[in-house]
């Protein structure tokens, strides 16, 4: 009994402690994150244009309206395509080109000039997205001045329109989005596979393992935890896609929505159509979707962790 | 990828926090929703006639776009102050209007005179569905700035006034006039006997021929932008039905998409489209069509009067920049040869809840002063509204060659206005359009979707139909 009139102000100063620490942190998140998105909520129940001082009520009229909006679909059908494959892409580029790098672990020192290729991988990380994006745009021009259809059009081809042809859009920016993530899914794999003992290596190589054994074997099992952090980031990434797509492509998300996503059609809706209550409904179905799909990958992803 | 996750966040923000300032400011400002139209009481004068408080600052914002902002430090505002010296304006250049300015309009706090243009405009839909926009009748009645026994409104375009009436209210000043047709040099053109077609028949022989020299690709347009050749379709259209086949299109009328006369222009079109464009058309914008065309990589270009400006530092000397107005499509036309699109454009407005709209409108009327637009025709390389302010002024040849266009149409001068009212639409038009040229939608099938979209817009009761 006696200790406790000492603990309780033990306690009481941890905890203002703690409180005059986060308080502040709390209060700015609160004002710059979560009231955005809680009067994203109530916005979308308005049709505000964006010019007015009081806001009309239209209860859930904007979402009746989405349902049977076919660009909207367009970019929903585009963001889930996204969904899937820039995660396996980028993790299966990221995973060889690291592994060409560290080589089955350190002490073989991966293939010549691999410090080198690290830095050209990060690179596109160090970019900003609009300067890649610019970039892109002269690299797929259609004509004689660009990048990729220059040798063609010297070869007597006919020159492809990457950004231009609807069948070829999305391709080309999905392309766009791997090259720019992989860089960064490559050093955060070498690190996982520099945090392997090495005598987990030794061991294979005395047993015989080749190169395809050891990685297959030893390293993807023992880099899991890693990839899976990577797929949920990149998942949210492609949920997330905006100023690739708003920049490069014509008609922002064009052409005729052949790569528009949900983020780019807020954008629209809010600063070209002025409709700031349907883009904040899209807004909240795009909310919905990033945090349900966070919820499933971590639920799935649920696991033991293999102890080293 | 971290970027772009900040980009999307950043907008939901800005949206949000402009919902928060809203009601914020609204309380704070005592400014209620319908100003007291004019203090003008007994202080109007000759030099005055609007009868403006001498003594109120105000605040001018210039969209810093292709016309830059020099014209109206260096032309309007001196012009102004001359008459009005105690008057303090506060110049604003912008490049982004909305960003810049919306945040005010939602707080009660506009600026007095806005030139509301640019990619980043606000939409004059919205700004009239809230009664942002201060009706310019008076500035229509006061005398002019040169001639106190002339009403501004005798000294402006017919035009003027009804592309800038809203809901029967005059509100927006659309001050530059611009004149579309298809432009070529008159260098190349002359060294190869080309010769400007009047028929459309000659106009696709033209076509041919240019193709088999091989010494440019017969026709371009901004593939990124379609706008730049649905207008051209539609003037077509227009042409061969009559000026009621575009005021059909933007009163939403049924089954106006579908007309016969757009349907065949739509085909015109897309035929020119499928044997005529230069290489890589529909991936290339309006620079770098118009860098081609500099290049004499192809002979000819649909635009508007302001592409001479636009590519003036990249332009050769001698190219002779000249425009031909859309060539006949057939005998039977409801419009005659020379008919032009022409349009009034380049928005300025006065927000009506701002502090001290009168001098706003009192700008306007300076604005429209044969001095005001005569050096701004000379400075910007486009004409105005006002009518024969060119005259007498140095013109580039471009420009001369529209304006004696302009003249050549007189009344036949057509022009749209759904891409000022439905912008959605006209994203629709210019999407559709772009697959219509590359051949991936056949000229009927452009017109159902159109239709379908014109419907979808009437039926949305939150968008603010307009009819004329």
């Amino acid at each position: 009994m006696r200790f406790r009139p000492a603990a309780r102000p033990a306690a009481f100063a941890r905890a203002r402690f703690v409180i005059g620490f986060l308080a502040l942190p709390l209060l700015l998140y609160g004002v710059y994150v979560i009231s955005p998105y809680a009067q994203a909520f109530s916005i979308a129940l308005t049709d505000w244009r964006g010019v007015s001082a009081e806001p009309r009520f239209v209860g859930l009229d904007n979402f009746r309206r989405l349902s049977g909006d076919g660009v909207f679909w367009t970019a929903v059908r585009h963001n889930a395509l996204l969904l899937v494959l820039l995660p396996v892409l980028t993790v299966v580029v990221a995973l060889f080109f690291a592994f060409l790098l560290n080589d089955g672990g350190p002490g073989s020192g991966g293939v010549r000039g691999a410090r080198f290729y690290r830095v050209v991988f990060f690179f596109p990380q160090v970019l900003a997205v609009a300067i890649v994006a610019v970039l892109f745009q002269q690299v797929f021009r259609p004509d004689a001045a660009g990048m990729l259809n220059a040798p063609l059009m010297a070869l007597g081809l006919e020159p492809v329109g990457f950004l231009a042809d609807p069948g070829v859009a999305l391709w080309s920016i999905l392309g766009v989005l791997v090259w720019q993530a992989v860089g960064f899914y490559v050093v955060l794999f070498s690190a996982g596979m520099a945090s392997v003992p090495r005598e987990l290596y030794e061991a294979a190589r005395i047993d015989g393992a080749g190169r395809r054994q050891v990685f297959f074997r030893v390293t993807l099992p023992l880099l899991r935890d890693t990839v899976q952090v990577g797929w949920i980031y990149l998942g949210i990434a492609a949920l997330d896609v905006f100023a690739i797509v708003w920049v490069m492509t014509a008609e922002h998300g064009g052409p005729d929505h052949s790569t528009t996503v949900m983020a780019a059609e807020i954008y629209r809706n809010a600063f070209q159509y002025f409709k700031f209550g349907y883009a904040s409904a899209i807004g909240v179905v795009l909310f919905f979707f990033t945090v349900g799909f966070a919820a499933l990958a971590l639920r799935l992803s649920r696991r033991e962790r293999i102890e080293y | 990828m971290t970027d772009t996750t900040f980009s999307r966040r950043e907008l939901l923000r800005a949206a949000a926090l402009a919902g928060l300032l809203a009601p914020v400011a609204s309380c704070a400002t005592p400014a209620g929703p319908a100003p007291s139209p004019a203090p003008s009481a007994g202080a109007t004068s000759r030099d005055n006639p609007l009868g403006i408080p001498e003594d109120r600052p105000f605040e001018v914002v210039i969209f810093d776009g292709g016309f830059g902002d020099a014209y109206a430090r260096q032309v309007h505002q001196p012009l102004f102050a001359g008459k009005h010296p105690g008057v303090r304006i506060k110049h604003t250049a912008t490049k982004e209007i909305a960003k810049t300015l919306q945040p005010r309009f939602a707080g009660g706090d506009p600026p007095e005179f806005v030139n509301n243009s640019g990619a980043g405009a606000m939409d004059f839909g919205a700004l009239a569905q809230d009664g942002q926009l201060q009706d310019l009748g008076p500035l229509l009645d006061a005398p002019s700035w040169d001639d106190p026994a002339v009403p501004v409104r005798d000294t402006i375009l017919p035009s003027a006034v009804e592309v800038g009436t809203y809901d029967g209210k005059f509100c927006v000043l659309n001050y530059a006039s611009t004149v579309w047709g298809i432009w070529y040099s008159t260098k190349l053109f002359k060294e190869n006997g080309w010769e400007v077609p009047e028929t459309w028949d000659a106009f696709t022989a033209l076509c041919q021929t240019i193709k088999d020299s091989g010494k440019a690709a017969p026709f371009t347009y901004a593939g990124k932008h379609p706008f730049y050749i649905y207008e051209t379709i539609l003037t077509l259209a227009a042409k061969i039905g009559g000026a009621e086949v575009l005021r059909n299109l933007d009163n939403l009328a049924d089954g106006a998409w579908k007309a016969g006369p757009v349907v065949t222009a739509a085909g015109a079109f897309a035929d020119l489209g499928a044997r005529f464009l230069m290489r890589g058309t529909s991936g290339l914008d309006h620079i770098q069509t118009q860098t081609a065309h500099n290049k004499y990589q192809v002979a000819m270009l649909p635009c508007g009067s302001w592409l001479e400006n636009e590519q003036k530092d990249t332009t050769p000397p001698d190219f002779g920049y000249a425009m031909f107005p859309l060539p006949s499509f057939t005998s039977s036309d409801a419009l005659p040869y020379g008919t032009l699109h022409s349009r009034p454009g380049e928005e300025y407005f006065v927000a009506a809840r701002s502090a001290n709209p009168l001098a706003g409108v009192e700008y306007m009327r300076a604005m429209l002063s044969k001095q005001g637009s005569g050096r701004f025709t000379e400075m910007v390389s486009t004409l105005t509204v006002v009518k024969g302010a060119a005259e007498g002024r140095t013109l580039t040849p471009g420009l001369t060659s529209a304006a004696a266009a302009l003249k050549t149409a007189g009344p036949n001068v057509t022009y749209f206005r759904f891409r000022q009212w439905y912008q959605e639409l006209h994203d629709e038009v210019a999407a559709a359009t772009g697959q219509l040229m590359a051949g991936r939608l056949k000229p009927a099938e452009w017109a159902d979707r159109l239709q379908r979209k014109a419907d979808a817009v009437k039926a949305d009761s939150s968008v603010k139909k307009f009819t004329r």
